[in-house]
């Protein structure tokens, strides 16, 4: 009733027939958030197709001004790349402060993007970096990639493989946690990059990460803290729960914004 | 190096824990095992009507299902509540039926309602889910003051209105006198946030049937295993009591939540004598956010009156408490004689009444958790302190001081007789070690960083060792609540002490020995502690409510002045000298002044050899004490928080936290520190991170840690820890308990740190960020206006 074949493909190629063959397969990156939904059994895959250890697909390497992460690439290895620190270390932040140490240690960036956690941090940094969402059929921007709540623009047995970032002139990361779980209650990450001014929330929105128009107008005119001075979040649209109302949450995002660009 | 009393010895047990090799009920696997799992009402309240198990047993592995209608049909009995509450009226208090498993009605998320029985742990889950429910859903209260409402649906049919009793305590026309002269009244509305008791082991409960010798072993996580004992014996009928034994292994934190017997330890022994099978059940940390019992949920309304020279003149507490959908083993007697006696505080207040209504709700039990009614009286009191000062333009200290108890032993008007304390002293130990005296400055300095810097105190005094027996009998308690102890002398001289106290963390493996290996002068590797096996230790009331060292370390000395007499009888007797003229020291029993000596284990061995002993003498060595006390003891503290509030985010940083305490005789200073800090770090948590949440529905929101708030290492400062000794007069060893202490002291002295820095007196626990940001945000609002 729970039983799970477990796979680990050696190639893109025998991952793609191994979730094509499986009745209701699913791919394994990390399991952070798979394996113990799992366990509770809200979820039970008839395979699971562990990506890790595809000849690659953790590697992080850059070229020129732009990172490629590898989509099997563990927080712990983002954060501790001497690459990435180099070319945006706003991200190596970011990852550094993902979950705890045991989590750090098995999830990857992959499957933290494909999984597009409202709470998760990782959105966050792809939509205000204007990343490219490398799959092993195209490659998909930050902006059309992250759909909503759970859902990306990823089709059937498309696989993540790598996740591509241009050097920010300036980003931050900030994030106010939750205090049971550490998910960001609200993350702001801010950048001045590729896709211009940018300023990401993820955390507090109904539909998941999202961008915050009006701090990036502010920013756009005058990178400063000071220049979010009075520039408020609306509290439309935003998540409401236990932890943090959707004004509160409307009024971290403006202190989180303010904090990530003295940050940045 | 000493390791008498007052020594800071290692802890005994610590190498088998910290190496992997404790012993704990999970750890155990018998021989033709099976394995239950607990098939739970998904919704608050409901009536079943049907339970379809066809499908379940088909599966793989499944070897039984059963269900209420069969325990009850088989003669097992309700769960019993074990202190009587009488209302004011005089009426009893109003217990509705608890079956192990429900037949007609579920009244919680997570109620038992059948088990399944299966060769593996997975199987006997998977099983559970695919049992079927007829449920018909029933209007379901989760919080306390909707149980009351006039169109409140009815949980129990022998309780109308929901309402379990209406108590009070103390003098209401005195109070209400006294609070009519008062010159200046404070008046607070509180609550006391639920918590989850969360200890670090969960449940687990293995239960042998012998069908040859008809008899029952249960291997279970238990505070009191001869308590467990009497209940499954006298009360649930599951089998006589010389058939039945309770073994308390290895067990990893209680808190009070393993104080009592469960359903599921219930149905597991009774299972196991329907199948013939061992059964075991191990709670996963769903199931046990789901149905360990939970602690405090209060609702009070307070008022305190004081007259020109600030004295308190009356002191009026109207309480109402949640004690969920049955009533636990305890929850009748945790707000009522373990609470409203305590609303004196360290003050001496003559006009003082309380009123305690309790009701049922959706939710789970409510019973004792780390402090148990206590921490809810401290909360009560030392927030009125805090806010009258305040009101009062007065320091805090001052307003506490003018109002302390200063002799003993002092009356109270809620029945308690303080035995002894120095109040002034530890409030003076703790401003030092705060430097209360640079508070101003450090406030300024913080100020300049954009943080709000505020201090709070807690002055307190709780009661430990409840007793004596005959008292607490009076007051309704279904049980005496002394201990025993059994002191064994081996022929070489090496001790075994067998206590009816249990340990889950407290170290007596270490401090009973302390005081064994202290009394006679013997090295502490020679002194063995046995206990949580009812085979092996004859009876005990077991550990809670700070009661093994004041009642259970007592009931040892008491065996250990019988141990000293004879030995002192055969030593005189062999040495041909004096009773009196005899000394134990340096591992000899002397003839004092001369060199006549004799070896401890000499001594040990003539015992038993009994070739040579007084006339009339019995041989062997080893004595039998019960030992109860003629009254409670009263540890005593000042605690000081002072916090950081970033007024942007409102989250609160606690910068220091300062605890001097008197908890009378102090055996190991380490150990005493060590549950100061888990103390101070529970109250820490449920100031600042912990809330049971339910929905309107009674489904329990915080059924995980991602959603219940634990504290972090990172959440908890170090720790300034200080004693005053005051020996309390009510036991020979002059301890007065500190296992709880931390817990009672510490939620208001973080509020009214937290309150202090923000300007804003009207703030609940939890005080999370979200809840000190919006009390922030009423604060500039009013300043506003």
């Amino acid at each position: 009733m729970y039983s799970t074949k477990y796979h680990k493909p050696a190639s893109i190629a025998d991952a793609t027939a191994a979730l094509t063959a499986g009745e209701d397969a699913t791919i394994l990156a990390g399991g952070q958030t798979l394996l113990a939904t799992m366990k509770q059994h809200l979820a039970s895959p008839s395979d699971l197709v562990d990506i890790r250890a595809i000849d690659g697909l953790s590697d992080i390497s850059a070229d020129g001004n732009v990172l490629t992460i590898g989509a099997a690439a563990t927080h712990t290895a983002v954060a501790s790349s001497a690459v990435v620190r180099d070319v945006c270390p706003a991200l190596a932040d970011l990852a550094s402060g993902i979950g705890d140490p045991a989590v750090r240690n098995v999830g990857t960036i992959g499957g933290s993007v494909a999984n597009n956690d409202p709470a998760a941090d990782y959105p966050a940094a792809m939509l205000a970096l204007g990343a490219t969402i490398v799959t092993n059929t195209r490659e998909i921007t930050a902006d059309d990639f992250f759909e909503g709540l759970f859902s990306t623009a990823l089709e059937d047995g498309e696989i993540i493989t790598a996740v591509k970032i241009t050097a920010p002139a300036k980003a931050a990361y900030a994030k106010f946690p939750q205090p049971a779980s550490l998910f960001a209650l609200v993350g702001v990450f801010v950048a001045d990059g590729a896709g211009g001014v940018r300023v990401a929330v993820t955390g507090a929105g109904e539909d998941g990460v999202f961008r915050q128009g009006a701090m990036e107008s502010a920013l756009g005119a005058n990178w400063s803290a000071g220049a979010l001075d009075g520039v408020a979040a609306s509290q439309d649209g935003l998540m409401s729960d236990m932890h943090g109302a959707a004004d509160y949450r409307a009024h971290l995002i403006a202190v989180m914004a303010k904090r990530a660009v003295s940050a940045a | 190096m000493s390791t008498g009393i007052g020594a800071r010895v290692k802890r005994k047990e610590d190498k088998r824990f910290t190496t992997g090799k404790g012993k704990y009920t999970d750890d155990i696997r018998n021989d033709n095992q099976a394995y239950a799992a607990f098939v739970r009402s998904t919704h608050a309240h409901a009536n079943i009507k049907g339970i379809d198990a066809s499908a379940a047993l088909a599966m793989d592995g499944v070897i039984e299902v059963l269900d209420g209608h069969q325990l009850t049909g088989d003669g097992i009995g309700n769960i019993i509540c074990g202190w009587a509450v009488t209302s004011k009226d005089g009426s009893p208090m109003n217990m509705g039926a608890w079956s192990a498993l429900a037949t007609s009605k579920a009244r919680y998320v997570g109620d038992a309602i059948a088990v399944v029985i299966a060769e593996t742990q997975a199987q006997a889950r998977i099983a559970a889910e695919a049992v079927v429910v007829d449920y018909e859903e029933l209007p379901a209260i989760a919080h306390v003051m909707k149980a009351m409402a006039e169109d409140a649906p009815n949980i129990h049919e022998n309780a109308p209105g929901n309402l379990i009793y209406d108590w009070e305590l103390g003098d209401e026309a005195l109070a209400d006198a006294g609070l009519a002269s008062a010159t200046h009244i404070t008046t607070l509305d509180l609550t006391n946030n639920r918590l989850s008791p969360n200890p670090m082991e969960p449940r687990v409960a293995i239960a042998t049937y012998d069908d040859a010798e008809e008899h029952y072993t249960l291997h279970t996580t238990s505070q009191n295993p001869h308590v467990a004992r009497l209940l499954l014996s006298a009360f649930y009928q599951v089998a006589p009591e010389n058939k039945l034994r309770v073994i308390a292994p290895d067990v990893g934190g209680g808190f009070g939540a393993k104080i009592y017997v469960y359903p599921e330890e219930i149905t597991c022994l009774w299972a196991s004598m329907r199948t013939n099978r061992s059964i075991k059940w191990t709670s996963d940390r769903s199931e046990a956010f789901l149905t360990d019992a939970h602690g405090r949920d209060h609702v009070t309304t307070a008022k305190m009156g004081f007259d020109d020279n600030h004295k308190i003149v009356g002191f009026k507490v109207d309480t109402v408490a949640n004690l969920g959908a049955y009533m636990s083993l305890f929850s009748s007697s945790v707000p009522t004689y373990l609470y409203a006696t305590l609303l004196s505080g360290q003050y001496n207040i003559q006009n003082l009444h309380c009123n305690v209504r309790t009701y049922y709700t959706n939710t789970v039990p409510v019973d004792a958790y780390r402090g148990a009614g206590r921490p809810e009286a401290t909360y009560v009191m030392e927030r009125m302190m805090e806010t009258a000062a305040r009101e009062l333009d007065m320091d805090p200290a001052e307003l506490r001081r003018i109002n302390f108890i200063q002799t003993f032993p002092h009356q109270t008007p809620m029945l308690m007789a303080y035995d002894a304390g120095d109040f002034p002293k530890i409030l003076e130990m703790a401003q030092d070690a705060a430097d209360i005296a640079g508070f101003a400055a450090r406030k300024t300095e913080a100020a300049g960083r954009g943080k709000l810097r505020g201090i709070g105190y807690s002055t307190f005094i709780e009661a430990c060792g409840l007793a004596p027996s005959q008292a607490a009998g009076s007051l309704g308690a279904g049980v005496g609540l002394w201990e025993s102890a059994e002191v064994r002398v081996n022929p070489v001289g090496s001790i075994e002490i067998l206590t009816g106290s249990h340990s889950h963390g407290q170290g007596h493996e270490t401090t009973f020995a302390q005081i064994v290996a202290d009394r006679f002068d013997i090295p502490i590797e020679s002194v063995s502690i046995v206990h949580g096996d009812t085979d092996k230790v004859q009876f005990g009331m077991g550990t809670y409510g700070s009661r093994s060292a004041p009642v259970g370390m007592s009931a040892v000395v008491k065996a250990m002045d019988k141990v000293e007499a004879k030995v002192k009888k055969i030593a005189a007797h062999t040495l041909e000298a004096a009773e009196e003229d005899i000394v134990i020291e340096g591992g000899q029993v002397k003839v004092a002044g001369t060199d006549k000596a004799m070896g401890w284990h000499e001594v040990g061995l003539a015992a038993y050899i009994a070739h040579n002993l007084p006339e009339g003498m019995e041989p062997g060595l080893k004595e039998t004490a019960f030992f109860d006390p003629v009254n409670f003891s009263f540890p005593s503290g000042a605690f000081i928080c002072e916090v950081e509030v970033d007024p942007d985010t409102g989250v609160t940083e606690i910068i220091k936290f300062t605890a001097a305490d008197d908890f009378g005789t102090i055996i190991n200073p380490m150990i005493v520190e060590g549950q100061v800090h888990g103390g101070v770090t529970q109250g820490i948590g449920q100031a600042l991170l912990e809330q049971v949440v339910y929905d309107d529905d009674g489904q329990l929101l915080t059924g995980s840690y991602m959603d219940y708030t634990m504290p972090r290492a990172a959440d908890i400062p170090f720790f300034d820890v200080s004693h005053h000794e005051t020996p309390s007069p009510n036991n020979p060893l002059g301890v007065k308990g500190c296992g709880e202490a931390g817990a009672i002291g510490s939620p208001p002295a973080v509020i009214n740190a937290i309150t202090d820095a923000i300007g804003n007196n009207n703030l609940a626990m939890p005080a999370t960020p979200q809840a000190v940001w919006r009390a922030i945000q009423a604060t500039k609002s009013v300043a506003a206006e």
